[in-house]
């Protein structure tokens, strides 16, 4: 095996063979390599995030006709350096009565959170922290443990804002929870496994032919998830100050936001790894290193979409938000599982084609009908009467205040 | 197997351990000058008043509620999923069934009115 073909592999064989020539038993040079595995893998994925916050800045500053930063270093790609430096070195302020532990543990947990959905995502075809056999009910867990940090730092602050927003935001992520596991039970039941490097291996045909509409649900629902716009009501900045998070400074603050950024690109991994094949590609078995290639291409599109929705788009108001998930997202995403499920069986699956096809045109159907639906539920709501109505204005009595003072003055 | 839970312990315990780090560090490093002022808690520039534990509305209840049946309702769904490809046709209408009651308990919550946001 050769260090070009699979360099991850090639890495570990040979820090195996220096433990286990250095006298350590296999299994303890077992759990080294763990400790040196999830060490490297955590800390490319933190490191990740000061591209990804520069890319973020360049790309939505382009958007709005600025330039973005562009001072430190060529393209201004040191500008996150230079942020880390400063924040750094900012002071804490920990206002008075807050739950020490809880306010401390917040912001942790929420990087935490996100960082651990990488110990089971695929990255090649040999380079994944483990193929656990849980793993989808797993990224479910993990997810909500973010929610946890969410409510940790709302209650530990000792903030009426903080307690309003944490609450909040916790009503909309374990809402938007609901439609993310019945949409994530659609690759599990193609692959029929958990596993998500089983989940890839599995996709012949990329399973966004085979469910369409659920993809499309499983993105909103993720950027929902992810508390990015057009669903940042979590940040809540023209409601609630700067919500759950208003008591934090320097570092503390800052890491609610490493988490919101990672967490946007781990989704778009994620939407690459179950609907678009992950590191499938020509030659990605042969040579694993191109899989890493083009899972970063896919999530690359993936992720520049979230930015442009971003950037695009205006946000939500909360009752719609809850509407949209409760009264739209969850009974489609039910019923596409339903309709997909039995049409799968129904249908023959010897040639590929027959099945593609079905599915689209299923998809197809199932988003026209949504659509007529739609525009009679639209067509029967009341609406709020604006016809103009006659108020008493304030508007000096000029006429008559003008005809008194030429009656005075004549 | 049991060496899969072991790596995503490790994982687990690595993924606090960097940012705790990195906050201590960034303790070490900043300025630590406090003062009544400036600790005290933020209030639209006002002197803080009251329990700052508000109340809040029973609606958060019943989104938790709701939550809650479809949360647990996953863990019966996807041993399903896992055999969906082995099963047949007789089965995967049984899991319909299941999933058609779960749907009229959302209709119920919603004629209820426990979706409204109030």
């Amino acid at each position: 095996m050769s260090f070009w073909v699979d360099p991850y592999r090639f890495l570990l064989e040979w820090l195996r063979n220096l433990l286990i020539g250095w006298g350590l038993p296999a299994d303890w040079a077992q759990v080294v390599l763990f400790f040196v595995g999830a060490f490297a893998l955590g800390t490319a994925a933190l490191l990740l995030v000061v591209f990804l916050i520069w890319l973020e800045r360049k790309v939505v500053g382009r958007i709005q006709d600025r330039l973005g930063p562009n001072r430190v270093g060529p393209w201004g790609i040191f500008q996150t350096i230079a942020d880390i430096g400063k924040i750094f070195t900012k002071e804490f302020i920990t206002p008075v009565g807050v739950d020490w532990l809880l306010y401390n543990l917040a912001p942790v947990l929420s990087v935490g959170a996100v960082l651990m959905l990488w110990a089971v995502i695929p990255l090649t075809m040999t380079l994944y922290g483990v193929n656990l056999n849980v793993a989808v009910l797993y990224i479910i867990a993990v997810g909500e443990l973010g929610e946890m940090a969410v409510i940790l730092a709302g209650w530990g602050s000792n903030n009426k804002y903080a307690v309003l927003a944490a609450f909040r935001a916790v009503a909309q992520l374990i809402s938007y929870e609901v439609p993310l596991i019945v949409t994530l039970l659609l690759p599990v039941m193609f692959a029929g496994s958990m596993g998500l490097n089983d989940i890839v291996q599995a996709q012949s045909v990329w399973f966004i032919f085979l469910a369409p509409v659920t993809a499309l649900i499983f993105f909103i629902v993720s950027i929902a998830e992810v508390g990015r716009a057009p669903f940042d009501l979590v940040e809540a900045e023209s409601e609630l100050v700067s919500g759950f998070n208003i008591e934090y400074s320097g570092l503390k603050f800052g890491f609610f936001f490493v988490a919101d950024f990672l967490h946007a690109f781990t989704i778009a991994l994620l939407f690459a790894t179950l609907f678009l094949g992950g590191w499938r590609g020509p030659g990605a078995i042969q040579y694993p290193v191109l899989g890493f290639v083009y899972l970063m291409i896919k999530t690359s599109v993936v992720y520049f979409i979230v930015i442009l929705l971003r950037a695009s788009l205006p946000r939500f108001r909360i009752d719609q938000m809850m509407n949209l998930n409760w009264k739209l997202l969850t009974p489609l995403s039910m019923t596409m599982l339903v309709l997909t499920a039995l049409l799968d069986k129904l249908l023959p699956s010897s040639p590929l084609f027959v099945r593609i096809v079905g599915m689209v045109v299923m998809n197809v159907l199932v988003l026209l009908i949504l659509n007529q639906i739609l525009k009679l539920v639209e067509n029967r709501r009341p609406r709020p009467v604006v016809a103009p109505v006659v108020r008493p204005v304030a508007r000096p009595p000029q006429i008559s205040s003008v005809q008194n003072g030429s009656g005075t003055s004549s | 197997m049991l060496a899969d839970w072991l790596y995503i312990g490790i994982f687990l315990i690595i993924s606090l351990f960097l940012p705790s780090v990195a906050l201590i560090v960034a303790g070490i490093l900043g300025p630590k000058k406090p003062n009544p002022v400036k600790n005290s808690t933020y209030e639209c520039g006002v002197e803080t008043f009251g329990e700052s534990l508000t109340q809040f509305k029973v609606q958060y209840y019943l989104y938790a509620l709701v939550f809650l049946v479809f949360d647990v309702e996953a863990i019966f769904l996807y041993p399903w999923a896992v055999a969906y490809q082995v099963q047949t046709v007789f089965y995967v209408v049984e899991a319909i069934i299941f999933v058609l009651i779960l749907l009229f308990a959302l209709w119920y919550a919603w004629r209820k009115g426990a979706l409204e946001w109030v």
